[in-house]
Order: C-alpha cells, then sequence, then structure tokens
C-alpha cells in the first residue's frame, strides 16, 4: 500500500505550498505506467487530508497514457501496461510517457489568507 | 496555482544525497528487493561467508519487525543495521541515510541494503543505491517477473535462487528469464543455490565488476 505514503507526499507538497492557505482543489497527473492505482489515492486523500489545509478539498485525477518507442525500428507504441510489443515483434521498448507521478495545480480558497488561517 | 511538482520529490532529493554521500567514500550499495521467502538474507549470510574475506561487506537490515535478521547477519561475521518500518511496507532514502549515519562504513564497503520483503512498493523508492537487484525462488513461479513488472523493471540484475530445488518443482528457468526481459530489456540474470553453492561464483563476479566500476569512476 506505498500509496498512503504517496498521498502523505501530496499533502505535505501541497500545504507547504499553500502557505496556510485552504486549498479548494488539487490536480493530479498519474501514468497508467507508474506503479500507482489512482483510486488508492483516492481512498487515502480524505482520510490524510482531515486537519490540514487540504480538508475537504476536491482531488482531481488526469490519467496519462502509456507509450513506448521501440528499439528495433522506432515506432510509437500504445501501452496499457509494462509489457508491449511494437508491430514489428520486437518487445525491446523504452517507455516515453506514462510513468508521470506529479501534482499539475492547485486552486487556493483566497477568503483565507496567511494571517487569518 | 501551478506546482508542477514531482509527488516523491522529497524521497529522490533524499537518495540523490545518498548517492553522492555513497560515492565520495567509494562505498557500494545494494539495494535487495523480493517478496518474503525468497532467499535475501540466506544469500547475504553466503556471501558473507564465502567473500568476507576478500570484500568488506555490511548490511541494512529492512523488516516491519524484529531484528532476526540483523543477528542472522552479525553471526554471519558481518556488521548490520536493522531498519524497522513498523507498519511501512518498503524502505524509503530518510531510513537508508539514518542507518548509514550510524553505520558509518569505511571507504571500498559493500553495502547491501535488505528492503521489506514486497514485490510491489520498494519499486518506487529510490533508496540511493549504485545497482537494484531482485531475487526469486524457484518455489515462486516463472511468471513473478510478468505479474510485477515494475519491480522487474527497476531492477539492473534478477537472481533466481534455489536452483538446488529445480528438480521438485514446476519452474522453467528459460521461460522466467525471458519474462524477465519482456518486462526489462537491459536486466542481467544469474541463477544460483545459495545451499549447493551452485553459480555463486557468477554473483561474486558481478559484485567485484560493481564494486571495480565504482573505484574506476572515482578515479576517473
Amino acid at each position: 500500500m506505498h500509496e498512503l505514503a504517496i498521498t502523505r507526499n501530496i499533502v505535505a507538497i501541497v500545504a507547504e505550498r499553500a502557505e496556510g492557505r485552504a486549498v479548494r482543489r488539487v490536480r493530479l497527473e498519474v501514468g497508467a505506467l507508474s506503479g500507482v492505482v489512482p483510486e488508492a489515492i483516492r481512498f487515502c486523500f480524505d482520510v490524510v487530508a482531515r486537519g490540514t489545509v487540504l480538508e475537504g478539498a476536491e482531488l482531481e485525477i488526469i490519467d496519462v497514457p502509456g507509450r513506448g518507442r521501440c528499439r528495433a525500428c522506432g515506432e510509437d507504441v500504445a501501452l496499457e501496461g509494462l509489457i508491449g510489443r511494437c508491430a514489428c515483434g520486437s518487445s525491446a521498448l523504452d517507455i516515453i510517457a506514462g510513468e508521470e507521478l506529479k501534482i499539475k495545480d492547485m486552486e487556493l480558497d483566497m477568503a483565507t489568507n496567511v494571517e487569518t488561517a | 496555482m501551478t506546482l508542477e511538482a514531482a509527488i516523491l520529490e522529497k524521497n529522490d532529493r533524499l537518495a540523490a544525497e545518498n548517492r553522492a554521500w555513497l560515492a565520495g567514500r567509494e562505498v557500494l550499495a545494494v539495494n535487495l528487493v523480493s517478496s518474503p521467502g525468497a532467499g535475501k538474507t540466506a544469500l547475504l549470510e553466503r556471501t558473507i561467508r564465502d567473500l568476507g574475506g576478500e570484500l568488506s561487506i555490511a548490511v541494512i537490515e529492512g523488516d516491519q519487525s524484529t531484528t532476526r535478521d540483523a543477528e542472522r547477519i552479525r553471526n554471519a561475521g558481518a556488521r548490520s543495521v536493522q531498519i524497522n518500518t513498523g507498519a511501512g511496507c518498503h524502505l524509503e532514502a530518510d531510513m537508508v541515510r539514518a542507518a548509514l549515519r550510524e553505520l558509518r562504513p569505511e571507504p571500498g564497503t559493500l553495502v547491501m541494503i535488505e528492503n521489506v520483503g514486497n514485490l510491489v512498493c520498494p519499486a518506487m523508492f529510490d533508496l540511493g543505491e549504485g545497482a537494484r537487484v531482485a531475487i526469486l525462488s524457484v518455489a515462486e513461479g516463472e511468471d513473478k517477473p510478468i505479474k510485477y513488472p515494475h519491480m522487474f523493471r527497476s531492477c539492473d540484475l534478477m537472481i533466481v535462487t534455489k536452483t538446488d530445488l529445480l528438480p521438485h518443482v514446476d519452474f522453467d528457468l528459460d521461460t522466467c528469464l525471458a519474462h524477465a526481459r519482456s518486462v526489462n530489456p537491459d536486466i542481467a540474470t544469474l541463477a544460483l543455490s545459495s545451499r549447493s553453492g551452485e553459480g555463486l561464483e557468477g554473483w561474486y563476479d558481478w559484485l567485484r565488476a560493481q564494486c571495480a566500476n565504482l573505484s574506476a569512476a572515482a578515479f576517473a
């Protein structure tokens, strides 16, 4: 259940950047090949956010599809998992997209500020 | 407000610090990952007994609880530090940093980091190691690399252990190696038995080569 550790990191990073202001919404980019289950992050998020400036914030997760590039012929291949095969027959692929695991942006509640929070 | 922040930035930063600290001391750290019971500790005990006179070896032991493995390592003749992760299912870079401070490895030491037995979570957490090694026993089944592709993708070497049991189990070594290469075309592979000693020379040669690369890099 590494999603718990990952969600703690998300909340810590966002809380630090929010500098005491309440957070309304957080957007993540999670790649299909990142090894993280978006549903598990959602499951952990409300619990981890409780008692922080993220409490009650909406969590949006943008899925990033996986793509590989064939080492044999250079073609790009859509990847649903880490195991794929190019149309040319080769399975030696370098991953070029889908490993993203980042916080894209956040929306702050401008009614609060550092002094009143 | 745009953040564009890597979620694992803190762990990655601490891992980079560990890597620089280790390189500055010419210490090679190897992160050993496997499912529980694959034979990580048995392989370490045998390695310490066989190579202890040639290489200085120290071990960081990660387990949810108990100091049993650290005691086994000490009985085999190497220094060890135990990390207990409690509910945690993997080691993180800050835990390894604290363990390295306690261990204070001399220059030239080979530090083996025995991760928590788990083929899922440790894949995502860089510890600052010089190499990552997956250990898979023949008793577990040849399809582990494709069932846990993230882990095998992240490794430099896969070791198939307990080969002395091959006559007693349905495990096709060639199929297992092909599965590993299908998730990671660059992975190196070895097969051995810590009990019978079969194949151990290949593992020792791999370790010697990693140590030699590290000292060559230090003089480059």
